[in-house]
């Protein structure tokens, strides 16, 4: 497992590439970027900035990729999510699922992705040409993640 | 019995600070008596009851009103979480 919690940017080939790297168990890699919209809830983006809770990060982060684990029979997962000053079209976050067949790597994928928005200690502040504002938490992203329990 | 408390995002900038130290006066025991205890300043402090859906962890983990204190514990407060 890998999780990094970064200001630089990440290379998607280069990390899919390591999780796969020196075993021939692996049948399926899944991978999700996540990237900054030009367009936010207030109009034009020219740039988001990304907080988040140090030590609790990467224990939550953690934690979900343990859950995922329990759940779905996956060999390995990286997630990366960068905090700081983003322009428009910068990469935001990176899950990549390692298994055996891509059922539980995709299913994985999303079920880390779905946790993390609703979980894991990070918060946008979008700055617009206007001022800046905090994003807020949206219904459905609950919902998704509440239908992993359902 | 000594607490720090972190505030985070909106609740951070709204409070003008990130974090605090302090001594935690005689019968606040829990998250919720630390949180009736922080409205009591009041002003800017009311954020604290008007931050929709208002977060609170203890020791890194999520917990609720209810969740006892211990000296020592790092509490922190914040909105419902926005990254990915």
């Amino acid at each position: 497992m890998k999780i990094s919690i970064q200001t630089e940017d990440f290379d998607v080939a280069a990390e899919c590439a390591a999780l796969r790297q020196g075993r021939s168990d692996v049948g399926a890699l899944a991978s999700f970027v996540g990237l900054v919209r030009e367009t936010g809830e207030a109009g034009a983006l020219t740039g988001m900035s990304l907080e988040h809770y140090s030590g609790m990060t990467e224990k939550s982060l953690s934690e979900i990729v343990e859950q995922a684990r329990a759940r779905l029979p996956i060999l390995d997962a990286t997630v990366i999510h960068r905090i700081g000053e983003l322009r428009p079209g910068d990469n935001i976050v990176l899950v990549a699922v390692a298994a055996s067949h891509r059922g539980e790597a995709f299913a994985a994928c999303e079920f880390i992705m779905d946790y993390l928005k609703t979980r894991a200690p990070f918060w946008k502040k979008e700055e617009t040409p206007e001022g800046s504002r905090w994003v807020d938490a949206r219904e459905s992203d609950d919902r998704a993640a509440e239908k992993w329990t359902a | 019995m000594s607490l720090k408390v972190l505030y985070f995002a909106s609740l951070r900038e709204t409070l003008g600070k990130s974090s605090e130290q302090f001594a935690l006066p005689a019968g606040v025991a829990s998250v919720g008596q630390l949180h009736a205890h922080l409205l009591a300043r009041g002003d800017a402090w009311q954020a604290l009851a008007g931050t929709k859906n208002l977060r609170v962890a203890v020791n890194q983990d999520m917990a609720t009103m209810d969740t006892p204190l211990r000296d020592g514990d790092e509490v922190a407060f914040f909105p419902p979480v926005t990254g990915g």
